[in-house]
C-alpha cells in the first residue's frame, strides 16, 4: 500500500478528534487572544481594539505580581514538600515488612479522593471553632488558644500547601516506588559489599534509577501547581486579605467576578505563557536526563 | 534487601505505621465526622468518636422528598453521572479512531504531541469564550454543555492512554490478517478492538474519574439544580450556608466512595501505567 494513502487514512481516522479540540480548544485559544486585545465584558458589549493595554494594565498591576509571587511559593513549596516525602515514603514501602501491600494500596486513596472533597476535608479540620486540627494540638498541649489556620494571612498559605501535599505525595511515592523496584538487586547488594553507606547508595546506585521517573512526576505536579484553583477556591477563595490569591484565582476574579472579558483573557494568556515557558524548560532538562542515563 | 538488623527492623515497623496514619487519620476524621451527632462535633475538648452513631445525615442526603437538602444532593449526584459518563463516551469515540491512527502510522505521530501540548493548557486561557460560546448556543447551566466542555480535557487525555495501549498489542497480527484478505473494518473490528478492550475500559474509567472530579468548569457554566454537579454542590455547602459540618462531611464520603472503590480495584493498572510512563521518562 502507498504511504501516501496511509498517512490519508490516518488524518481521516484522526478527523472527529481534530473537529472536537478544534471547537472545544482551538477556537476557544485564539477567540482569547482577540479577546485580549478587546475591552469585552463577559456579558453585552462585545468591547472595542484597545492594543495592548490590557496587557500594559495587568503586568504593570500589584495584583498580579503578588499574585505571580504567591502561586510561584505554592507551586515550589508544595512540589518540593511532595517529592521529599514521595521519595521517603517510597523508600520505606521499598523496604520487606509485614502490611507493605496494605499500606501500598492505601496511598491510592488520597489521590482517588476528588479534590474539592479533600479541600472541604482540610476545611473541616482547619476550623477555627470545631476544627479537629486545634483540638488535637489543645488536647496534646501544643496550642494554648484555638487559632484561625485558614483566617489568618500569615498560616493560610502553609495550611493550603498541607492539605495540597497530603493529596499529592502519595502519587508521587507509588512513582518512585515503581521505579526502584526496577532497580536490580544485585547492584545494591554489591554497593553493600563494597562498603557504601547509606547515603552514597542512594546517591550513586538508586538515584540514577529515579531521577527519569521523578523528572516526570516534577514536571507534571508543578505545571498543576501553577495553574492551581479548585482547592484553594474551596479553602479560602484567595483570602484572607488576598494572601493565598494565586493567578487562576485572579484570572477567574478579573473575567467572572468582575466580568471584565478582554482583561481578564489578557492574564489569561500570561499565565498560559508562564505554563508553556515551565514546559518547555522541563522538556530540555528531560532531553537532557535521558540522553545523560 | 538490608541488614536483618533489629534497630532498623524496629525503625521500618515505626514509619510504616507514621505513613499509615498520615495517610488514614484525615480520612478516618471524615467518616467519623459524617455519623456523628452535631452535639459531638462542636463539643470542648472534642469527641474523637460519638457516643451514638448518628446516620441520619445518609438518609437526608439519600432522600429524594422536594426542596430538601437531599433533594438537591441527589439532583447533583445524577448530573455528575450523567456529564462525566457523556462525555467520557463521547471522548472515548473520537479517541478510539484516533489513538489508533496514531499508534500505527510513524508519519503522523508528531501530531500526538500536540494534542498531549494541549493538555498543559490552565483552564483559565479557554474559558472566557466557552462562556460565551455556551452562552450563544443556549448551553449555560446544560449537562450537555458541561459534557461538551469536558471534552477539553478528556478527549486529549484518552488519546494519549488509548495510543500507548494499541502500541503494546503487536501491529504483525493486523499484517497477517490484512495478508490473510482481512478488511480494515473487520481488522479493527474483529481483532485489535477486542484485543484493546482491558485499555478502552481502564482509558474510560480514568476519563470518568476525571470529570468526577472537575471543579472550575462546573463552576463557572452551571448555576442550578438543572446542571449543578456534585463538586459544585459540595464547594457550594463547604462555603457556609450550612452549619452542620457532619452533613458537609457526609456529602464529602459519598462523592468520594465511587472514586475511591474505582481506585481500589484498579491500582495494578494505575501502578502499571505509572511505570510505564516513567520507563519513557
Amino acid at each position: 500500500m502507498p504511504g501516501t494513502w496511509i498517512t490519508t487514512r490516518a488524518w481521516l481516522l484522526m478527523l472527529p478528534l481534530l473537529v472536537v479540540m478544534i471547537a472545544v480548544i482551538g477556537w476557544p485559544l485564539v477567540d482569547t487572544v482577540r479577546l485580549s486585545f478587546t475591552d469585552a465584558k463577559l456579558v453585552g458589549t462585545a468591547g472595542g481594539f484597545v492594543g495592548l493595554d490590557n496587557y500594559a494594565k495587568m503586568l504593570g498591576g500589584s495584583n498580579f505580581q503578588r499574585a505571580l509571587i504567591t502561586t510561584t511559593w505554592f507551586a515550589v513549596v508544595s512540589v518540593a514538600a511532595e517529592m521529599v516525602l514521595g521519595v521517603l515514603a517510597a523508600l520505606l514501602l521499598n523496604q520487606q515488612f509485614r502490611g507493605r501491600t496494605a499500606l501500598r494500596a492505601l496511598m491510592i486513596l488520597p489521590w482517588a479522593l476528588p479534590t474539592v472533597v479533600n479541600a472541604t476535608l482540610w476545611r473541616l479540620i482547619y476550623n477555627p471553632e470545631y476544627g479537629a486540627l486545634n483540638a488535637a494540638l489543645t488536647q496534646l498541649g501544643l496550642l494554648d488558644s484555638y487559632r484561625s489556620w485558614l483566617g489568618e494571612p500569615g498560616s493560610a498559605l502553609i495550611a493550603l500547601i498541607v492539605a495540597d501535599c497530603w493529596k499529592n505525595f502519595p502519587l508521587v511515592a507509588l512513582i518512585a516506588l515503581a521505579a526502584l523496584q526496577a532497580v536490580p538487586r544485585d547492584i545494591t547488594a554489591a554497593a553493600l559489599v563494597d562498603g557504601a553507606g547509606p547515603f552514597n547508595r542512594f546517591r550513586y546506585v538508586i538515584m540514577p534509577y529515579l531521577a527519569g521517573p521523578l523528572l516526570v512526576a516534577l514536571v507534571l505536579r508543578t505545571i498543576e501547581a501553577f495553574k492551581v484553583f479548585d482547592i484553594i477556591w474551596v479553602m479560602t477563595r484567595g483570602g484572607p486579605a488576598n494572601s493565598t490569591r494565586t493567578l487562576s484565582i485572579l484570572v477567574y476574579q478579573e473575567a467572572f467576578s468582575f466580568q471584565r472579558a478582554g482583561s481578564g483573557a489578557s492574564l489569561a494568556l500570561i499565565v498560559t505563557l508562564l505554563v508553556t515557558i515551565l514546559a518547555i524548560a522541563y522538556a530540555a532538562l528531560l532531553r537532557r536526563a535521558a540522553g545523560a542515563s | 534487601m538490608e541488614r536483618q538488623n533489629p534497630v532498623f527492623t524496629a525503625f521500618v515497623y515505626l514509619s510504616a505505621l507514621l505513613l499509615a496514619i498520615v495517610i488514614l487519620a484525615p480520612l478516618a476524621w471524615l467518616f467519623v465526622m459524617s455519623i456523628s451527632s452535631a452535639a459531638d462535633l462542636s463539643a470542648k475538648p472534642l469527641n474523637w468518636w460519638p457516643d451514638e452513631i448518628d446516620l441520619s445525615r445518609y438518609r437526608a442526603l439519600l432522600s429524594t422528598i422536594e426542596n430538601t437538602a437531599g433533594a438537591a444532593f441527589v439532583a447533583s449526584l445524577l448530573n455528575s453521572l450523567k456529564v462525566a459518563g457523556m462525555a467520557t463516551l463521547a471522548a472515548v469515540a473520537v479517541a478510539i479512531p484516533a489513538a489508533w491512527a496514531v499508534s500505527r502510522t510513524p508519519t503522523v505521530s508528531w501530531s500526538l504531541y500536540a494534542v498531549i501540548a494541549t493538555y498543559m493548557l490552565p483552564p483559565v486561557a479557554l474559558a472566557v469564550p466557552l462562556y460565551m460560546g455556551l452562552a450563544y448556543l443556549g448551553l449555560l447551566n446544560s449537562v450537555f454543555g458541561l459534557a461538551l466542555v469536558y471534552l477539553t480535557i478528556l478527549a486529549p487525555f484518552t488519546t494519549w492512554l488509548l495510543k500507548s495501549g494499541f502500541d503494546s498489542i503487536p501491529r504483525e497480527i493486523e499484517s497477517a490478517a490484512m495478508i490473510d484478505g482481512a478488511r480494515l473494518d473487520q481488522i479493527l473490528r474483529l481483532l485489535t478492538l477486542p484485543l484493546a478492550a482491558p485499555v478502552m475500559a481502564t482509558s474510560a474509567l480514568f476519563a470518568f474519574l476525571l470529570a468526577w472530579d472537575e471543579f472550575f468548569y462546573a463552576l463557572l457554566f452551571t448555576s442550578d439544580l438543572r446542571a449543578k454537579t456534585l463538586t459544585v454542590a459540595i464547594a457550594d455547602l463547604a462555603g457556609g450556608r450550612v452549619s452542620d459540618y457532619g452533613l458537609i462531611a457526609t456529602a464529602g464520603v459519598l462523592a468520594a466512595l465511587p472514586p475511591v472503590l474505582i481506585g481500589l480495584v484498579m491500582q495494578r493498572a494505575l501502578i502499571s501505567g505509572l511505570t510505564s510512563g516513567g520507563v519513557k521518562g
